[in-house]
């Protein structure tokens, strides 16, 4: 029998059943459709989370405390060691060639009038932030050198933070209340909306000085080196280990540049991709169990009609091929709607939150469905072609 | 001209320790053009000759000729293939794919003839205007009656141009007055120079023939 009038026969059959085909076909189609869905929401995250740390400067480099890719995690059990003083160092040491700047970082209520905030974020940074991070200003102006020197009571505020305390007025000059004491507010930031759901609004910069006393914190969360030639960040880098390593150990603190924290951040959402594309897979490898059963039960259904094609000449790979195309037929169909579906649901999510739709996942979801349906339709299919015709045809 | 030629055929089933000889020295010929009734009770043996005939089953034993073929050595692809060409069979209980049209059902075999979807409608055409259904192409078989369900059957097994025709107990499922229908067909088919033959246990129905082979036991009597 030729292969278009096995498929002939195969259509007719599967559109003889149409709810059970369609129900079917459904395992497969919802496996397809969330590997897809998956990995277009994992690629977005990553495509994210990339441009975000690209539009911070290609010659950033962070020191952070503990060990990154080493045994133990930054923050983890680990004692953060590092302090001001090592900031100092790199400053003096880097001079000319990159603008440092240590951060620490306390979440706080702010208060003005009978308005709160709650929850906010205060950074307390040097006077160089803003050479090393790109911010822009609304309003006012960042702190300076002399600023963080007497340690003032100053602060540049975030939209959220605006919204929230000042509505319609005017913030500049005003006194806000900062977990209990009072702060001048000197500038406003644009806004830069929210990361992962976290607002980066909601902040607060003041003086690290400030800040430090505050709130009794001698340790750093981060230190930011803004090198000066983009050309030389991993000279720099190499510096930087030096200089820290006088007074740490190397366990103690990471320098990391964007290139590393970009190769971290794609390790993280490779293993991301393969945990969320293994789950859907095993939906999908249900789904093939889902065609398996029906078409065993077809199959049975079938036994006189087997038995009749067999007499009337058809040779055994006949019926296993008319049954194996059906199978095909039944999951490579899935496979399609489920790409139409996830593709149009990726779409549907992207406009609220990145997602992209690699070429790779709809090919490997479209082969792996197909796949699926060879090899749970080759168990029936051999099934029906070993049928023998004398019994096949007394069948009731 | 003989079309089949059974000899010395003895089939002998095996169910662990039970043997039982379904037919015992079987020797039978059946000429082109005959039209031969094997008559016998339920368990005589009937159907199993009628099997090996069809090249469903094969003997245990003896040398089965069909054309001046020796069977008892084809694969089973072969066999499908020769049922393919040289057999058209009738059922009891017709066989008839349900939800498919008359025209579908009896162009069935000839897909695996590898016979073109317009050429097999033609034949499928000519084959139920020789049974008397040109003007129920398109029913299916809950459409029609018994007879007419039978008709199609036959017409099935006419399309592909048979060497011979197999029919097991073909009245089987039918009321008396259908019964006569097919028998006619029969006799007209005869005429035109078709093999025919009959499996039946109806003494009625096996006048029809102009041959009747009594088995008993699994005996020709």
């Amino acid at each position: 029998m030729e292969i278009v009038q096995t498929i002939k026969s195969a259509f007719t059959a599967i559109l003889a059943n149409k709810v059970r085909s369609f129900l079917t076909t459904l395992g497969i189609v919802i496996g397809v459709t969330s590997v897809i869905l998956l990995i277009a929401v994992v690629s977005g995250l990553q495509t994210f989370i990339t441009t975000q740390i690209q539009g911070l400067g290609s010659n950033l480099l962070f020191v952070i405390p503990g060990r990154v890719g080493g045994a133990r995690s930054p923050g983890g059990i680990q004692e953060n060691k590092l302090v001001y003083q090592d900031a100092l160092n790199l400053k003096m040491k880097l001079a000319g060639e990159a603008e440092i700047s240590g951060a620490v970082q306390k979440n706080a209520t702010l208060q003005f009038k009978n308005k709160n905030d709650k929850g906010a974020a205060v950074f307390g940074v040097e006077a160089t932030y803003p050479k090393i991070i790109s911010i822009k200003l609304s309003g006012g102006r960042f702190f300076r050198e002399v600023d963080q020197q007497a340690a003032r009571r100053v602060a540049v505020i975030g939209q959220t933070v605006k919204n929230n305390l000042f509505a319609q007025g005017q913030p500049l000059n005003q006194s806000v209340d900062v977990a209990g004491q009072k702060y001048t507010v000197i500038g406003i930031l644009e806004p830069r909306g929210s990361i992962f759901g976290i607002d980066q609004d909601n902040s607060i910069y003041v003086p690290i000085t400030t800040a430090q006393r505050q709130f009794g914190i001698d340790r750093l969360n981060t230190i930011y080196i803004g090198v000066n030639n983009p050309g030389n960040v991993a000279g720099v880098q190499k510096k930087a280990i030096a200089i820290l390593k006088k007074r740490l150990t190397e366990d103690d603190f990471t320098v990391q540049s964007q290139e590393q924290t970009l190769s971290t951040i794609s390790q993280i959402t490779g293993v991301l991709t393969a945990a969320l594309g293994g789950i859907a897979a095993i939906s999908l490898l249900v789904g093939g169990i889902g065609i398996m059963n029906i078409m065993l039960v077809s199959v049975t259904e079938r036994t006189r009609e087997i038995g009749l094609r067999k007499a009337v000449g058809a040779r055994p790979s006949d019926i296993r091929n008319q049954f194996l195309v059906e199978a095909i037929i039944l999951s490579g169909f899935g496979g399609i709607i489920g790409i139409v579906l996830g593709v149009g649901i990726s779409l549907i999510v992207g406009r609220f939150f990145t997602t992209t739709v690699p070429w790779w996942s709809v090919l490997l979801s479209f082969g792996f469905s197909t796949l699926v349906g060879i090899i749970f339709g080759v168990t029936p299919a051999i099934r029906a072609a070993r049928l023998d015709p004398i019994q096949a045809l007394r069948y009731e | 001209m003989t079309l089949v030629k059974l000899s010395k055929i003895n089939k002998i089933y095996n169910s662990g320790e039970i043997k039982f000889q379904a037919l015992k020295n079987i020797n039978l010929d059946i000429k082109k053009g005959e039209f031969a009734a094997i008559v016998g009770a339920s368990g005589s043996g009937k159907s199993t000759l009628m099997n090996i005939i069809g090249l469903l089953d094969k003997p245990t034993t003896g040398l089965y000729e069909l054309d001046g073929q020796n069977t008892s050595r084809l694969k089973e692809d072969n066999s499908a293939r020769i049922r393919n060409k040289k057999i058209g069979f009738v059922f009891q209980s017709f066989n008839l794919l349900p939800r498919t049209s008359a025209l579908d059902n009896v162009a069935m075999p000839l897909i695996y003839a590898g016979v073109s979807e317009s050429e097999r409608k033609d034949m499928a055409k000519k084959a139920l205007e020789q049974v008397g259904l040109d003007d129920k192409l398109n029913s299916r078989p809950s459409q029609l009656s018994g007879g007419q369900q039978q008709r199609v059957a036959i017409a099935r097994a006419l399309v592909n141009n048979p060497e011979i025709i197999l029919a097991d107990e073909p009245t089987g499922n039918l009321d008396s007055k259908s019964g006569q229908e097919i028998m006619k067909i029969f006799q007209e088919l005869h005429n035109q120079g078709k093999t025919i033959v009959m499996i039946t246990h109806e003494a009625d129905i096996a006048k029809n023939a102009e041959r009747v082979v009594k088995i008993m036991d699994g005996e020709i009597t």
